[in-house]
């Protein structure tokens, strides 16, 4: 089952992806990064954005990713509530949905800065992948 | 956090001696209360930046340190480049000169009481804070170049501010040795519309009534009078720097093994200092140096324009500008040599004692101030470097409160429209675009920084010289 939730660092916020597929459980936690900002309910998928990023293995790849969303969000000004991931091999190709950030709709609480290394897994649970990070604010 | 293994050197210094693979021995300042209050967390990841190639006599933690990424937040270690030593990205952290600075008004607290209102309306209308807001100044790219190069001094050339607010920043305005070469196309576009915005999370704007004086004599020379007002402004190197800490530590990571470095948590990311990536990192980190102090200049310029108009004339002088995360060249005597030295801290302030050669004229006999920020809604402290702080952490002490609770924590317990009325009731004026943002960043959801402070005037870090409590708060 797919499923994302927030799991607790001392000074910032950590993302956590969970997915029957690797690739589910990119996109579970790209909507953790989401919920950092704002409540992803509140965004509407309106505008697709492409994402291609490449790494060694599959836990520089989650951190790659999330990276290159944290670079849209901060310069495309968007929020984004929907995404769809491909992997290759140590390659991803993803579309994002999104919309342009509406302050006094969104609430943005607060930009992440960028993903980081820390409590950083991604690994088969069991019938599930998760895939997870802490996230600077 | 376990004292066991502790040995307790003074009332708030604790040393912890090496074992298994760390170089040197791990030292924390703090009474009894905070160091038990601490997480374990940051006694390992201390005792990670003791095995690094090349550090020198220990491995800081300051009396806020907390939980962090490779390094503790709070954390201070300096590196030998004649004993391979390093240079990490993950030491100095995404927000790059994430840091503080004051302007003294000269206004009571009456005049500004006069005016609260409608001094917080407009300096929420005319500072950019909160996600996804930009700012008036857009670069071109060799304007942005000249920026990374220049810092307060290249804003203060563009019109933002006075010639005399430079000797009142740390490496007077401009950081040498800024390579806008090293920095990506990417970390320059991050930083295009967002010159002189405020950010968001901890970062704040206030109007700060000075509560309580510690030393006078000190206070005098800072310019800092009982129940007159200054401002507080506390920013980074915005996307900019965010940027080039991606980029730089997922290079270091990778490069790593290439270097002969094993690194016990990827987060640790590093590099010898004599190295090509190590010396981009530090032209690309000194250049986000450098738009932190132009942010805050550009900052600063706005603050003022909107004083000016309630208060015609007036000049809001800079008391000082310090910067939290950072990597910096300094001298340092090391068992009776003077060594160059690469001196990391990451959410820990610089304090140089009285008599150092880097303060200007006007501090040198007194010492720098050091400048420490509150939460929103609590206090903020001045304190001034002493001379034994070399000594004790290669002149270092506290930057700020810590989180006590998550965010998620503070979103259940808060609504963000009662934190600002409540702090309504208290006196203080908060102004946000995000009452959700407001609730994560909940007073109470930040640790007590008096205790943080009375610890490094007790340990001798610096020295408590006035209380500042906050009036007006604009929030990112």
């Amino acid at each position: 089952m797919s499923a994302w939730e927030h799991f607790e660092h001392e000074a910032d916020i950590g993302v956590r992806g969970r997915g029957a597929t690797l690739a589910e459980a990119f996109a579970q936690a790209a909507l953790a990064l989401t919920a950092i900002v704002t409540d992803p309910a509140l965004v509407a998928p309106r505008v697709p954005v492409t994402i291609r990023c490449e790494a060694p293995d599959p836990e520089f790849l989650l951190v790659d990713w999330l990276n290159a969303l944290i670079y849209e969000m901060a310069t495309r000004h968007m929020l984004f509530s929907r995404y769809e991931v491909r992997l290759e091999g140590d390659r991803l190709e993803a579309t994002a949905w999104g919309e342009p950030v509406d302050r006094s709709r969104h609430q943005p609480a607060v930009e992440p800065k960028g993903a980081t290394f820390t409590a950083l897994q991604v690994a088969r649970q069991g019938e599930e992948w998760i895939a997870q990070c802490v996230v600077d604010v | 956090m376990n004292l066991k293994g502790f040995e307790r050197l003074g009332p708030c210094h604790w040393r912890l001696a090496p074992r298994g693979a760390m170089r040197v021995p791990v030292e924390i300042f703090a009474d009894e209360a905070l160091l038990q209050a601490m997480d374990d967390k940051v006694r390992e990841q201390a005792e990670n930046v003791a095995t690094l190639p090349g550090i020198v006599r220990a491995s800081y933690a300051m009396p806020d340190a907390h939980w962090g990424y490779g390094f503790p937040i709070g954390g201070v270690a300096a590196f030998d480049p004649d004993e391979g030593g390093v240079v990490s990205a993950g030491g100095v952290g995404f927000d790059v000169s994430c840091g503080v600075r004051c302007l003294l008004t000269g206004l009571s607290v009456d005049a500004i009481l006069a005016v609260q209102e409608p001094l917080a309306e407009a300096l929420f209308a005319a500072i950019p804070a909160g996600v996804g807001s930009t700012g008036q100044i857009r670069l071109s790219d060799s304007e942005m170049d000249a920026m990374l190069r220049g810092g307060a001094r290249w804003a203060v050339a563009q019109g933002y501010g006075e010639a005399a607010d430079l000797e009142r920043i740390e490496e007077h305005g401009c950081m040498a040795g800024a390579d806008p070469k090293a920095v990506s196309a990417q970390a320059k576009k991050r930083q295009r519309e967002e010159m002189g915005t405020l950010g968001s999370g901890n970062h704040y704007l206030e109007v700060q009534r000075v509560a309580e004086l510690y030393d006078e004599a000190t206070a005098a020379a800072f310019g800092l009078v009982r129940d007159q007002v200054v401002v507080s402004i506390h920013c980074g190197s915005r996307g900019l720097g965010h940027q080039i800490g991606t980029e730089y530590l997922k290079e270091m990571a990778l490069a790593a093994k290439s270097h002969g470095i094993v690194l016990p948590d990827r987060e640790l990311a590093c590099a010898p200092i004599t190295s090509s990536v190590g010396q981009r990192y530090l032209g690309a980190m000194r250049a986000a140096i450098n738009c932190a102090l132009a942010n805050r200049q550009i900052l600063t310029h706005l603050t003022r324009r909107v004083f000016a108009e309630f208060f015609p004339g007036i000049s809001l002088p800079l008391l000082y500008d310090v910067s939290h995360n950072t990597c910096k060249v300094e001298t340092h005597e090391v068992d009776g040599r003077r060594r160059t030295l690469y001196v990391h801290r990451k959410g820990a302030t610089r304090a140089f004692g009285p008599g150092h050669p880097e303060l200007p004229e006007s501090l040198r006999s007194v010492g720098q101030p050091v400048l420490i920020g509150g939460s929103m809604g609590t206090a903020s402290y001045v304190l001034v470097g002493t001379k034994e702080s070399e000594a004790l952490a290669f002149s270092s002490a506290c930057h700020g409160a810590g989180r006590a609770m998550s965010r998620q924590q503070a979103l259940k317990r808060w609504q963000g429209r009662e934190v600002v009325e409540s702090l309504a009731r208290r006196g203080v004026i908060v102004r946000s675009p995000s009452f959700r943002g407001v609730a994560e960043e909940a007073p109470d959801a930040y640790k007590d920084v008096s205790a943080v402070v009375d610890a490094a005037d007790r340990a001798g870090l610096a020295r408590k010289v006035a209380k500042l409590v906050p009036l007006v708060c604009i929030k990112g």
